[in-house]
């Protein structure tokens, strides 16, 4: 059984570049089983470069990566993803699209079967159990692209869950939903945390859009600005710096809100 | 005529499932351009005297090797790209008709397709890339659907999802090859995609979508054939008409026109219409 202090991910000095834009400029990151963390900073300050280095998705022009106790290379990308959910902003999915709720989640299941393997009675138990958890037992059986921003983010939701992942990620999951489905995806990303103890990344550059975090992780310019535990680091002063322009916090119903 | 019916049908099976990846992965102009390539390959190979079909499977696998990374890395806008790439391949074929001497029968026939005098060498080819596309679909199956839902998504949760999609750009490049010279260097496109976007105005299962598909495919070559036997008009063509008939009817017969009225009530979870 894995110990509740292990070190999952490992990321050392990690340099990432597309072309001539340099995107992850040195960056290092350890993240330990059942740590939330939240990962914030202004568009463009390599949020979701980090993300993409955990799933092997992307790539690393120097540093190292270690997840799940395994070094990351192109050979064992493809295992290491399937123990990895990842969950990225709602998609344009065409409304014709032929494949409903279920048969979205049950991909979720497609990358550990592997090829040539039908899914059994066991993954199609999964699929059911991460449908209802999500909420969406009522559309399972509903074309896809019928649903609503905040219906589909569920569904992918339970698809990454599906995966029975050792770590999750989010990437922005709430840009582009109401306020209302915003809410209700961040407090069942924070319901799934309190309950499995999963390990969680969550990328957002909204702070409104930032669920309670163990870690908060500021980013700017590729690089990890600083980070420590949500209340030291979510403050006034120290957000404006972040994003180069005065913040503002305020606490309301318990809940800190941002104002900019 | 035996020999047509036949391969009406196994082109016609194979042409409408590969349509099946290109409709759903919305890559219609990288088929296009994958049986320029090919029709493109088939002259070169009359021209210099070597088997057309070779030429064609060269030249279509080598356009898919082409387009397949710039789809993928998005290194600039893959439009652009597959534009450049299909004029090159329409130049390029229209270079070598012009280059051969004398009549160029040989030519006009690769670009109008001969289903009435194919040879039992064309019928073998088509049905192994037909039993092979119908058996990489059902042994795949799940992979496909993945892929072909969404690519990020598949390769997120695990799936080769790059080596699918090159398989599929390839399998239809062969399905292109060995089809071209019954139907048509010019009008197999039409049987790639009209029977397939034809069945997806119509369901919401990728099963149903395969088999539909595959219906209205060999529907299209069968009656394509009557008629043209009937009137004695050229079979290619009237093919293309029939598929596209068969598009128009299943688009007006659509239910998933309706789509846009729906509304999300009484789930619970919806989230508030805009």
């Amino acid at each position: 059984m894995a110990r509740a202090d292990e070190v999952v991910i490992e990321i050392e000095d990690a340099v990432v570049s597309y072309r001539e834009d340099v995107a992850l400029r040195g960056v290092s990151l350890t993240v330990r089983r059942g740590e939330f963390v939240g990962i914030i900073g202004p568009n463009g300050a390599g949020k979701t470069t980090l993300l993409t280095l955990v799933n092997g998705l992307g790539r690393l022009l120097s540093g190292r990566v270690r997840v799940l106790g395994k070094p990351l290379a192109p050979r064992n990308a493809h295992h290491i993803r399937t123990r990895v959910g990842y969950v990225a902003q709602v998609q344009d999915i065409d409304p014709r699209m032929p494949i409903t709720v279920r048969e979205v989640v049950m991909i979720g299941r497609y990358g550990r079967l592997g090829p040539f393997h039908r899914p059994t009675q066991a993954d199609r138990d999964v699929v059911e159990r991460m449908i209802e958890l999500v909420g969406m037992s009522p559309l399972a059986d509903r074309p896809i692209g019928h649903l609503s921003g905040g219906e589909q983010q569920r569904t992918a939701i339970a698809r990454a869950l599906a995966q029975e992942p050792d770590i999750f990620l989010l990437d922005e999951p709430t840009a582009f939903l109401d306020w209302r489905a915003q809410r209700e995806i961040l407090d069942l990303v924070q319901e799934i945390h309190r309950r499995q103890r999963l390990t969680t990344l969550f990328v957002t550059h909204d702070l409104n859009a930032l669920p309670r975090c163990d870690r908060v992780v500021l980013m700017k310019d590729g690089l990890i600005q600083g980070e420590g535990r949500a209340g030291a680091v979510l403050r006034n002063e120290v957000l404006s710096e972040l994003y180069g322009t005065p913040i503002t916090l305020i606490e309301h119903a318990g809940r800190q809100v941002v104002l900019s | 005529m035996q020999n047509a019916i036949l391969a009406a049908f196994l082109g016609g099976v194979a042409c409408s499932t590969v349509g099946v990846f290109v409709v759903m992965m919305r890559i219609s102009f990288i088929g296009v351009c994958l049986s320029h390539a090919a029709f493109a390959g088939a002259l070169l190979g009359a021209l210099v005297g070597f088997n057309p079909v070779v030429g064609a499977f060269a030249f279509s696998l080598l356009a898919a090797a082409v387009i397949g990374p710039l789809a993928d890395r998005g290194e600039f806008n893959p439009d652009t790209a597959i534009g450049i790439l299909f004029s090159l391949m329409l130049g390029l074929a229209f270079l070598f008709m012009g280059l051969m001497p004398g009549p160029r029968t040989q030519a006009l026939g690769l670009l109008w397709g001969s289903i009435l005098t194919v040879t039992n060498a064309d019928l073998i080819l088509l049905a192994v890339v037909c039993a092979s596309v119908v058996a990489l679909v059902v042994l795949f199956f799940k992979e496909i659907q993945a892929v072909t839902f969404h690519r990020e998504v598949a390769m997120a949760v695990g799936i080769p999802a790059s080596a699918i999609f090159y398989a599929l750009l390839f399998l239809t490049g062969a399905t292109i090859t060995a089809s071209f010279r019954t139907i048509g260097g010019l009008l197999i496109f039409s049987l790639i995609i009209n029977p397939a976007a034809a069945a997806y105005q119509l369901t919401y299962s990728m099963k149903r979508l395969f088999c539909l598909s595959a219906l209205f495919g060999v529907l299209s070559g069968w009656l394509g054939l009557l008629i043209s036997y009937l009137f004695n008009i050229p079979s290619g063509a009237v093919i293309i008409v029939v598929s596209t008939l068969i598009f128009a009817v299943a688009t007006i017969f659509s239910p998933k026109r309706k789509v846009k009225g729906l509304s999300n009530v009484g789930t619970g979870f919806s989230s508030a219409a805009d």
